[in-house]
């Protein structure tokens, strides 16, 4: 190298220098990060892709696709058909199957993150915030809850929830669905929490938060005002993690045939019916495992991704 | 020394506890008793046989009855399994799924151990990549889409190995040890990849090369100490995914251990079955847990007993 070439930036050795403009904000900046990591990107396209198909694809059919061609019993795959994948025992279309499955699959997986994440980043801000006793109490509650086997646990309240008939505020939490999204939840808000709640405490000491005091906010507004929206960007890093993790539980109980019940369908009660027939046709359990394993392989690139992009300590 | 056990052993206390605790009232808020038949019997009778399961006792009374069952490995009668204690189906099933789960540990540490430190030393080379390409796979898919899949093509196409049934001869035993240790193979190859990578270049490693014990000894005797470290703190949450996968496989390949069991009992909710397995497993997970952080403890001196 001559002599001339500019020092480069502090960073980590080895690393290619990286050329953030000025002034650009700092979630901006991670922003352009993520946009450079190639398996990323192209993650999040497929996924797209695939929760668009599952969401709008049913929507081609005919109203009665659910209930089977009966002329089309076991029909092989023939892509210029009216059954591109071929046809189930019972004369149902595949490909429909396995999108109405994904439908729920996702719409669980991502409402089952969503909600997780909400819950967590609460519980960990008021614990973080609020410290002392009330914060000893609570995360010492998490770590104990932390170290049960939940996925045990996720069977026996699913089980005993789907038997108890629980209404509340009108929403029926004994339906198949209902209960396996409750136990998915239960299993999922505690690690969040915890990196929530590490966030609360380093935000408690900050002088936004001392001036709120001062101004006279109560605790709950600074709580719900304050700390909880900005304890969600570290949260986010971790929340497509979550996505992937509330799949697999979906899909784990729905496999057991625990979960989603017949005649609904979601790719794990599809893999678990399939498995049960490979001998007479693999495609059944071959087509949700790739949908299931392409989502699954996606979440991984795109939560490494994320990871890359916006987590300080990866810097 | 002593202290830091005492400590971890008292700290896992209330974990224990924890889990008969929630498991047990879980239990309670599930509608309908063991005796809520659909016979109809006189009221007085009901009583009595409730009184005689001490179902009206006061409800701290009845747990500490179950619980001290528990300690005893009295967790019941099956409500579906009639005339079986949920003790005997777990002594008839336990050892099965105990073979299948150690040998799946055994194979997931030693061959993740050997594919982990291969790609280490060899980064970038033929090993590394497929390496990295069973760590893919057996992180990202879901071992109830392999095992099927390894039936697909290792059963059905290839004819190398029985498709699923159990008769305790090694055939049958191979595609579910194999399906069980293949997320943990990918894990601990991982670990210790990236844990080797960071050892070889420590000063310690650098001297013992320059001592010129050869190329071999530095790795196994010195650089192997430090870097296998992460691997031991993973054994814990390997026993989890072990103990957890445990289900899927026994399901998927028709073994009759526990796990088929628990999911036949949590099907026909057979509540003292569900209860019984999941306090035993959890146990179990908890105790692992715990040896983990103990063998740590003695191995690790950067682990402060406090």
């Amino acid at each position: 190298m001559s002599d001339l070439t500019v020092p480069p930036p502090l960073g980590l050795p080895g690393e290619p220098a990286e050329e953030i403009p000025v002034g650009l904000s700092p979630f901006r900046a991670s922003l352009r990060r993520f946009g450079k990591n190639h398996l990323a990107v192209v993650s999040i396209v497929i996924l797209v892709l695939i929760a668009l198909a599952c969401f709008f694809g049913p929507m081609l059919y005919p109203e009665d696709a659910e209930l089977g061609d009966f002329d089309n019993i076991s029909a092989p795959i023939d892509l210029f058909s009216i059954h591109p994948f071929g046809t189930d025992e019972q004369g149902r279309d595949l490909l429909y199957r396995v999108l109405t499955g994904g439908r729920l699959s996702l719409t669980l997986g991502f409402f089952g993150a969503l909600v997780s994440v909400f819950i967590s980043i609460a519980y960990g801000s008021t614990a973080g915030y609020l410290g002392g006793r009330v914060d000893d109490v609570m995360m010492r509650t998490v770590d104990i809850l932390l170290a049960l086997p939940f996925i045990f646990l996720a069977i026996l309240i699913k089980i005993v929830l789907q038997d108890s008939g629980l209404h509340v505020f009108g929403i029926a939490f004994d339906g198949p669905e209902a209960s396996v999204f409750v136990a998915v939840v239960v299993t999922l808000w505690l690690t969040p929490a915890v990196i929530a709640r590490g966030q609360a405490v380093t935000l408690r000491s900050r002088e936004f938060i001392e001036a709120a005091r001062a101004g006279g906010m109560s605790q709950f507004q600074i709580i719900t005002q304050h700390i909880m929206p900005n304890s969600v960007n570290v949260v986010v890093v971790y929340s497509s993690l979550l996505v992937l993790e509330a799949i697999l539980t979906e899909s784990f109980l729905s496999f057991l045939g625990l979960g989603v019940q017949p005649p609904d369908a979601s790719w794990g009660s599809l893999i678990n019916d399939g498995a049960g027939k490979i001998d007479s046709d693999p495609r059944l359990l071959i087509l949700p495992s790739a949908f299931l394993a392409a989502v699954l392989f996606c979440l991984n690139y795109i939560t490494d991704g994320l990871r890359d992009a916006f987590d300080p300590n990866e810097r | 020394m002593f202290r830091y056990v005492t400590y971890r052993t008292l700290k896992s206390l209330p974990t224990l506890l924890a889990l008969a605790v929630i498991t047990f009232f879980m239990m309670r808020v599930a509608p309908g008793g063991p005796f809520s038949s659909n016979r109809r019997v006189p009221k007085e009778v009901r009583l009595n046989i409730e009184n005689a399961y001490h179902l009206h006792d006061p409800i701290w009374e009845q747990f500490w009855r179950w619980f001290w069952g528990v300690l005893h490995f009295d967790f019941g009668p099956s409500f579906k399994y009639r005339d079986y204690t949920v003790s005997e189906l777990i002594a008839h099933g336990f050892p099965t799924s105990l073979e299948v789960g150690l040998w799946a540990m055994f194979i997931s540490t030693v061959l993740g151990l050997i594919l982990g430190i291969a790609g280490a030393l060899r980064r970038n080379g033929p090993i590394d990549y497929t390496a990295g390409a069973i760590a893919m796979v057996g992180l990202a898919i879901p071992i109830y889409v392999i095992g099927p899949i390894g039936q697909i093509v290792l059963g059905l196409h290839l004819q190398w190995l029985p498709i699923a049934g159990w008769d305790g001869t090694w055939p049958y035993k191979v595609m579910p040890i194999l399906t069980l240790s293949l997320p943990n193979i990918a894990y601990v190859s991982r670990l210790m990849r990236g844990s080797m990578i960071e050892t070889v270049r420590t000063n310690y490693v650098r001297t013992a090369r320059a001592k010129g014990i050869g190329e071999r000894k530095t790795i196994l005797k010195h650089a192997m100490k430090g870097a296998i470290m992460p691997v031991v703190a993973y054994l814990g949450p390997a026993t989890a995914i072990t103990v957890t996968g445990s289900i899927v496989v026994e399901t998927i390949f028709g073994i009759p251990g526990i796990g088929r069991y628990f999911v036949d009992g949590a099907i026909s909710r057979d509540y003292p079955l569900v209860m019984g397995v999941t306090v035993l497993y959890g146990a179990i997970i908890i105790l692992a847990n715990l040896l983990t952080d103990i063998v740590r403890g003695i191995l690790d001196p950067k682990v402060s007993y406090e």
